[in-house]
């Protein structure tokens, strides 16, 4: 509603391969604590590739399919506007920055991890990640208990007890729920 | 167990492991941890869980665990097929049904399939929450930390770095 977006008869944003890495990466490399409200805001507010509604329906395809939501999407705008070659530039645009500097740190944690402010650096940031995660799985789980507990809590409990009690195999654990939750919730769909 | 190159096993590993990376790498952290801990021996929990806390840390998707895991276990060459192989079969496949996608995503299959995933998802998640959680204690110092981030990120907007520098802030001052 708010902002500018192009009016319906303006000529659609045609990015180069060669902006579709730079475009991604420079989205990559600040993205801190998450990309995608990074993402959308370079897509649809600062560049203009992609209108409101485009990008709502790339991300509900993104999230559809299995992998890294943010990777997919990067595969997904960089097929529309450069096919294949886009694809592969938006990704590894995508992925560069973060690859390295994550292996960077990796390796400087090896070296100096033994001294002990970073060491303790360290347990901070993972007690914090692990936070993180536990906030994910609230966020996730709350709009499925509000709108339909019924179906959605066995198989959130069983996924739970099988992969974190239990520690089952997770092929096993998917290709049993997943297709036994989805007829459920077709046949006791809304 | 037959000889393996340690490249070739981080490539096995992670290409089996993409395509059930049902909403997102989060999903198949246990299953990670599993392989690389418990059956390969890769790597010990409390490494498992430093190289979580740095991928977390550095910039970008939330999937830079893998890229860690296969550094740790063949460096840089590791790391980079790490990635690789958990990226190449899902990107694949989505570059293959987008194609499709606007034929099929107003299908009322598309939403069951997409309904009936979601609670898996999230049982999931909460999986790898309670694996990290239990790997990442040292004392009550970390159980406030991990809980005041949870309450913090679940319900305001600010930016979750900022409760992870905070955190390495007290770890630095011994606090943890």
């Amino acid at each position: 509603m708010r902002g500018a977006e192009a009016p319906p008869g303006s000529a659609p944003a045609h990015p180069s391969l060669g902006k579709l890495f730079v475009g991604f990466l420079s989205v990559a490399a600040v993205g801190f604590g998450g990309v995608m409200p990074w993402l959308r805001r370079m897509l649809v507010e600062r560049r203009s590739w992609l209108t409101a509604e485009e990008f709502n329906d790339l991300l509900a395809l993104c999230q559809f399919l299995p992998g890294s939501n943010v990777v997919n999407l990067a595969v997904a705008v960089g097929a529309r506007f450069g096919g294949l070659r886009g694809a592969i530039a938006a990704t590894t645009g995508m992925l560069a920055v973060p690859v390295a500097v994550a292996m960077a740190a990796a390796a400087a944690y090896a070296r100096w991890g033994g001294i002990e402010t970073v060491r303790g650096a360290l347990t901070g940031i993972g007690a914090a990640a692990a936070g993180l995660v536990i906030a994910m799985a609230v966020k996730m789980a709350a709009p499925l208990l509000r709108k339909r507990p019924v179906q959605a809590v066995p198989f959130i409990l069983a996924a739970f007890v099988a992969v974190g009690l239990l520690r089952w195999p997770l092929e096993w654990v998917v290709l049993a729920l997943c297709p036994l939750s989805v007829v459920v919730h077709w046949r006791w769909r809304a | 167990m037959n000889e393996q190159s340690p490249i070739l096993a981080v490539a096995q590993q992670f290409a089996q492991l993409s395509l059930l990376t049902v909403g997102g790498v989060m999903a198949v952290l246990p299953e990670m941890h599993r392989e690389a801990v418990e059956l390969r021996g890769w790597m010990t929990d409390g490494e498992f869980a430093s190289l979580f806390a740095i991928a977390q840390a550095a910039p970008g998707p939330n999937m830079l665990v893998v890229t860690l895991v296969g550094w740790h276990v063949a460096g840089v060459a590791g790391g980079l097929v790490a990635t690789a192989a958990m990226c190449a079969p899902t990107t694949l496949l989505t570059f293959l049904v987008l194609r499709l996608w606007d034929r099929f995503k107003a299908r009322p299959w598309r939403t069951a399939v997409q309904d009936g995933l979601a609670p898996i998802m999230v049982g999931l998640v909460s999986a790898s929450a309670l694996l990290l959680t239990r790997s990442t204690q040292t004392g009550w110092g970390t159980v406030a930390v991990t809980l005041g981030t949870a309450a913090l990120a679940a319900a305001t907007p600010v930016n979750p770095i900022w409760a992870m520098a905070a955190a390495a802030a007290l770890g630095v001052a011994g606090l943890l």
